[in-house]
């Protein structure tokens, strides 16, 4: 019976996970807004979170499907990107406008995407902290 | 906990921020310099910065990887009576342009001022996950 009530605790708990990665993505593109060559990533937020709830470890590794527009097009979806060890549903971003020295962190994107995400990570605290209070005030009974 | 090493992250863009504007500095305070008896005259300098992983894949950090000298060509100006002119009547100048190095100053000023806001925010939310339950 305890486990229905913390269910959609547990809900927000593995959406806060995913919100402070986000954030950490987004932070580290900021970070190198300066940087030649940098590929900025982000975090598809719904992918990773139907990986989250659907399996029972969070952040399993989604399968990632690759168009393939030609028939000698080899699909790379059980491929596992080397040096980026484990995906955990990071992608990269596309290019807005090109650059010469090959960065592709888009600044505005990156800031209005930065406070998206944090207006959704204390949103998501909110729910748990009322979701808390539920269930102390069912406990206590008062 | 995973949001703190977004303190790593930006400070490492902080560091690499403020010493590119240290380099400005140099370059601008050097910009009217003379070249010594030797022609050698001041060389702009400019950073290299390089992405370097912190833990896990999803955050990446900045480091300077060189200090590379302008390999522009020394400014040369003719002017027979200064006491460091050539046999030809040059004065030999560093290559600095200052417009490049102000607009240089600029760009690294805001990005220094974005990663301050970044650290705010994840102190801020940091604070408020504290909290969680109260």
């Amino acid at each position: 019976m305890f486990a229905q009530m913390t269910n959609g605790l547990d809900f927000h708990s593995k959406a806060l996970v995913l919100r402070a990665e986000r954030q950490r993505v987004i932070a580290s593109n900021i970070a190198n807004a300066d940087t030649p060559g940098y590929v900025a990533r982000d975090l598809n937020f719904r992918e990773a979170m139907a990986n989250a709830s659907g399996s029972s470890s969070t952040l399993a590794r989604p399968e990632t499907p690759t168009a393939t527009t030609h028939s000698a097009h080899i699909p790379i979806g059980g491929l596992s990107i080397g040096s980026l060890g484990s995906n955990n549903g990071l992608a990269y971003t596309v290019q807005s406008q090109p650059s010469a020295d090959g960065n592709s962190v888009d600044l505005d994107r990156e800031r209005a995407n930065f406070v998206d995400n944090s207006v959704r990570y204390e949103s998501t605290l909110r729910f748990i902290n009322g979701y808390s209070k539920t269930i102390l005030s069912a406990i206590q009974g008062q | 906990m995973s949001m703190f090493s977004i303190f790593n992250v930006s400070g490492s863009a902080i560091s690499a921020q403020s010493q590119r504007l240290n380099v400005v500095a140099s370059n601008l305070a050097n910009a009217d310099a003379v070249a010594g008896p030797d022609g050698q005259g001041y060389k702009g300098r400019q950073l290299v910065f390089e992405t370097v992983p912190m833990g896990s894949d999803a955050s990446a950090g900045v480091r300077v990887s060189s200090v590379k000298e302008s390999s522009e060509p020394l400014r040369r100006v003719h002017n027979p009576n200064h006491p460091s002119a050539d046999a030809e009547g040059y004065v030999t100048h560093s290559n600095v342009n200052p417009v490049e190095e102000m607009v240089n100053m600029i760009s690294a000023s805001r990005s220094y001022q974005n990663n301050v806001e970044v650290m705010n925010t994840a102190k801020t939310l940091l604070l408020k996950t504290l909290q969680m339950g109260q």
